[in-house]
Order: structure tokens, then C-alpha cells, then sequence
């Protein structure tokens, strides 16, 4: 199913130069926030819980997986470069699956790794929040790249659509509508962060069995649906 | 040896009928598909290709439906139009690239820069690739794994002279050897040079199909209309319609030139400067009024 041909023309791709620029921005300005916050109020357990919740998982880690999934194979559909992969005896499907490995290992580079190195800055993983978050950014990471890996198979709109689900679906909706709370992304991460960690601290509005089979359920239909759309894709409109 | 077989084929785009009841059989050589932009030339390759599923009718190479299987493009080489073809790699990576995609290797990819003589530049980045290295580099990746047929769309596009020459030589040999090759134009003289065998799209509907020579024939054998600025109008009429290549004069007024339709465009050319050369006039503008493509296929539809 995966091809290391698809891999490295995707990651190189993703890691071009701008792309990469605007990849790093987001963990940078978490780790200087962080630096920040630890040198201005010391390590307190809850600031580190708000800042993790609240920036790391709730804003950086949705963003960078619309990048990414989106950024994995969108430009090439757009540009019309997927012509050179369709051409080829290859399985759609594998070609997805291929882009979403590529997609879930660039998000959680960029989003898990320093969401932990920011928690070691906050508080020193003082009661498992560091690592508790980190594994909800891993969590998180798969299943944005399908969702986003998804769009930018189906919509030329694809980044707007993602950043509109990322940050008012999740965001805004998620904290005021009871609803869309169960189904975010977000709150099934956290559901897993929840059960790392403990306490009141981190919390979820989704019972970790829940999130467990959402999670699934979404990355296996999305990356399902997504080959399917790659075969049946029309490379038409030259005409 | 490959058969490209198009039925009925019929593709529309909401109230738009781009490809209209096509169909036609390319087998080995070069075939031209000429048409004027906007004829569904485009639409047409893209079936062929599989990359567009027709509304009606089936594409087959050989029996094998080209839609939806993916098997097909062991078979198959394509030379998109579009620009767009992963700019940051170099022109080898792209290439090796290709390869291993058909489960080939460096040497395969190698072969294939070879051939399109490509490997001075093989370790640029296609971004610093002028649009003739591209389109040859664009062709080394279609020959990568040795396809029996190749599908190109309008691959002289933007190439110098020199380039479309060498391209020509290349694809010549490529239909001697037994492949079906398959090229879009929208310039007669292209595929002039090139095809044997010729399809003529106008308007999504298949105009005329067969050997170049004889639809040549019935394109130089239009009526051509001229143009003719002199410094004597009515001595280079008389001189002339004297001859059975003219078939009319009109002396347009306004104008101030003559407006003559020539019957035999060969010897028309040849008699044309041999006459105001001979009458001691100077021609001042020779122009010809109805070359343009579409006047030239509306011909050979209504023929």
C-alpha cells in the first residue's frame, strides 16, 4: 500500500521552502509563549493545562493538519502535477494512503513535537500534562490528516473549508454548542489526553470509548472515501 | 503493436457538448488529431487517457476499457499540455521518479533522458527549464517504461524550431518502430510534417479521418483568397486572371487592392511574383484573407 516514490515527492513537496516557513511559525510562536508564560508566572500546573488546551491543541495542531493534509496532495490536483501519479499502475487508494502517512508523520513532527517541548517548558510534565497533551496532539494529527487529506481530494477550496472547520467548528461551536462538542476532533483527543492524565486538568466532553470509535471510524471513511474520489477524479478544464 | 478504439463516444458538461458521437480507431504510427482550440481535442486525450469518463461510448486499448483501470498505464504514455510538473525537483529526479512509479529504475530513467537528449540539464531544477526542456523532459517520463502507445496533447506548443524538429524526428521514429502514437494540433502545418494519418475534430464532432495527403488535397484545393496591394492594380489583374490558376479578380475601391481567388494555391504562389516581375510592378502586399484555421475546417466539413 505505500509507495516511497508517492512519500517522497509528497514530502518534498510539503517541506518546500514557503510551506515549511509557515509550518514552523505556529510551534515557534507556542515554545516563545511558553518561554514566555514559565518566565512570567513560574511553573503553575492549570497555566500550562490553559496554554497546551488552549493554543497547542485547541488552534496550532487543526492548523497545521489542514496544511498538511490538504498541502499533501490539494496543489497537485490544482496544478494538474497528479496526472503524473494517476498515469501510473498504481492503486488509487494506495497513492491516499501513501499521502496520509506522509501527512499524519509532518503534523505530529510539527504539532506534537513541540506541544511536548512546550510542556516541558510550562511545567516540567507536573502531573503527566506535557505527555497527556502530546498524545492528544499524536491522536489528533491522524485524524486531521485524513479529514484534511480528504477535502484537498474533493474541494479546490479545500485550506478555507479546513480552516473554517478548525477554528469555528472547533473552536467557537465546540465551546458553545453542546453538539458540536461530541463531534470534534478536538474533544475525542482530549478524551485520550483525559485518560493519560487524570484529574480535572484536562478534560473532555466524550467518554474515551466514544472517541476511540470516532476516531477510527472518521480516519478509516475519510481515507476510504478519498481513494474513492482519486479514482473517479476528472482532470478535465483545459477546455 | 496497440489499437486505441474510441465508440460513440459522446462528453458534455452541463448543457455543454464538448466530444459529440465520436468515433474512430488509431493504430500503429503517428495519427494526428487536428482541430481548432475549443474543438474537444483536449476532452477527447483526456478520455483516452482515462482521466475523464465518457458521458456515453467506451475508450479501449486492446479490448481493455482505459477508465477506471489503472493496469491500463502500463501500456500507455502521456504528454499532458499543462504546464505544472513538480518544479522542485531536477529534470533526473522527476524522471526516476516516473520510473519507479512503473516499478522501473535509474537506468530505465536514464535511457529515456537519453533519448530525448535531455542530460545536459538532467540536474537542474525543472523550475529553470525553458518550455521546450520541459515538454522534452514531460517526454521522457511518458517513454520511461517503454509505452506501445503514446498519448500527447499538443506537445509543439512553445517550442523553438529546432526543438519542434527534433521532438518530430523522435516521435517519427517512435511510430516506425511499431508504436501507436497519438499527438493534438491545432496547426495544419504540424501535422503537415508528422502524421500519415490524420482526425479532424470541429466543434466536438469527428470532421474527417484518413490519409493527410488526400485531406491536404482538399484543403489546398479550396478557393484562397488574396489580398494584393501593387503599384498597378489593373495590369497585375489582367496578367493575371489571363491564367487558369485565378479564378476571380474584384477590384476593391475603397481599398485600394485587388481581391483575387486563386483555384490552384501552388501555382498561384509561383505565378504571382513571376508575373509582376515580368510587367515591371511592384507588389506591395500579398496577404492572404481566409487562412485562418476555422475557415480552413469549415471548408473540409462542408467538403
Amino acid at each position: 500500500m505505500y509507495d516511497p516514490t508517492v512519500a517522497r515527492l509528497t514530502y518534498r513537496a510539503l517541506l518546500g521552502r514557503r510551506r515549511a516557513l509557515i509550518l514552523g511559525a505556529l510551534p515557534l510562536l507556542l515554545i516563545v509563549l511558553s518561554v514566555a508564560v514559565r518566565a512570567l508566572t513560574g511553573a503553575d500546573d492549570q497555566t500550562a493545562a490553559d496554554v497546551l488546551g488552549g493554543f497547542a491543541i485547541a488552534t496550532m495542531v487543526p492548523i497545521i493538519g489542514v496544511i498538511a493534509g490538504t498541502g499533501a496532495i490539494g496543489p497537485e490536483i490544482d496544478d494538474g502535477s497528479v496526472v503524473y501519479l494517476l498515469s501510473k499502475p498504481l492503486k488509487r487508494p494506495a497513492i491516499i494512503f501513501t499521502k496520509l502517512i506522509v501527512a499524519i508523520a509532518v503534523t505530529m513532527v510539527f504539532s506534537a513535537v513541540p506541544t511536548l517541548i512546550a510542556g516541558l517548558i510550562l511545567n516540567g510534565n507536573g502531573q503527566q500534562i506535557a505527555v497527556a497533551y502530546t498524545v492528544a496532539a499524536l491522536v489528533s494529527s491522524i485524524a486531521y490528516s485524513a479529514l484534511f487529506l480528504l477535502l484537498g481530494t474533493v474541494s479546490r477550496h479545500a485550506v478555507v473549508f479546513g480552516l473554517v472547520y478548525a477554528l469555528v467548528w472547533e473552536a467557537l461551536f465546540g465551546s458553545l454548542v453542546p453538539g458540536a462538542r461530541t463531534l470534534s476532533v478536538q474533544q475525542w483527543s482530549l478524551a485520550v489526553a483525559h485518560k493519560i492524565a487524570g484529574g480535572d486538568l484536562v478534560t473532555s466532553q466524550v467518554s474515551l470509548t466514544t472517541a476511540t470509535v470516532l476516531l477510527v471510524v472518521v480516519t478509516v471513511l475519510a481515507t476510504w472515501y478519498a481513494g474513492q474520489k482519486l479514482r473517479t477524479l476528472k482532470l478535465a478544464g483545459e477546455e | 503493436m496497440s489499437t486505441l478504439t474510441i465508440d460513440h463516444v459522446s462528453r458534455w458538461f452541463g448543457n455543454v457538448v464538448a466530444v459529440n458521437d465520436i468515433t474512430m480507431t488509431i493504430g500503429p504510427g503517428v495519427t494526428g488529431l487536428l482541430g481548432p482550440n475549443g474543438a474537444g481535442k483536449s476532452t477527447l486525450i483526456n478520455m483516452m487517457g482515462g482521466f475523464l469518463a465518457p458521458s456515453t461510448g467506451t475508450v479501449t486499448l486492446d479490448g481493455q476499457p482505459v477508465w477506471r483501470n489503472e493496469k491500463i498505464y502500463q501500456h500507455i504514455g502521456i504528454v499532458p499540455e499543462r504546464e505544472a510538473m513538480y518544479d522542485f525537483l531536477t529534470g533526473r529526479e522527476f524522471v526516476v521518479a516516473n520510473a519507479e512509479l512503473h516499478g522501473l529504475g535509474a537506468k530505465a530513467a536514464q535511457k529515456a533522458l537519453a533519448t530525448v537528449e535531455m542530460e545536459y540539464a538532467q540536474d537542474r531544477r525543472i523550475a529553470t527549464y525553458s518550455k521546450g526542456m520541459r515538454q522534452r523532459v514531460k517526454m521522457a517520463s511518458a517513454l520511461v517504461h517503454d509505452p506501445s502507445l503514446l498519448l500527447l496533447d499538443e506537445p509543439f506548443n512553445g517550442m523553438d524550431p529546432r526543438q519542434r524538429m527534433q521532438l518530430m524526428e523522435l516521435l517519427r521514429t517512435m511510430g516506425d518502430e511499431g508504436r501507436t502514437v497519438l499527438f493534438s494540433s491545432h496547426i495544419l502545418e504540424e501535422v503537415e510534417q508528422l502524421a500519415r494519418h490524420i482526425e479532424v475534430v470541429v466543434a466536438g464532432r469527428h470532421a474527417a479521418s484518413g490519409d493527410f495527403r488526400k485531406i491536404r488535397r482538399l484543403m489546398t484545393d479550396r478557393p484562397h483568397r488574396y489580398l494584393v496591394r501593387s503599384s498597378d492594380d489593373r495590369a497585375l489583374a489582367a496578367a493575371l486572371i489571363a491564367d487558369p490558376s485565378t479564378a476571380g479578380i474584384e477590384v476593391d475601391m475603397t481599398e485600394g487592392a485587388l481581391r483575387i481567388q486563386a483555384v490552384d494555391f501552388g501555382r498561384f504562389t509561383a505565378l504571382l511574383p513571376k508575373v509582376a516581375r515580368d510587367h515591371g510592378i511592384r507588389l506591395l502586399t500579398v496577404s492572404p484573407s481566409d487562412e485562418s484555421l476555422e475557415s480552413v475546417f469549415s471548408y473540409l466539413v462542408a467538403a
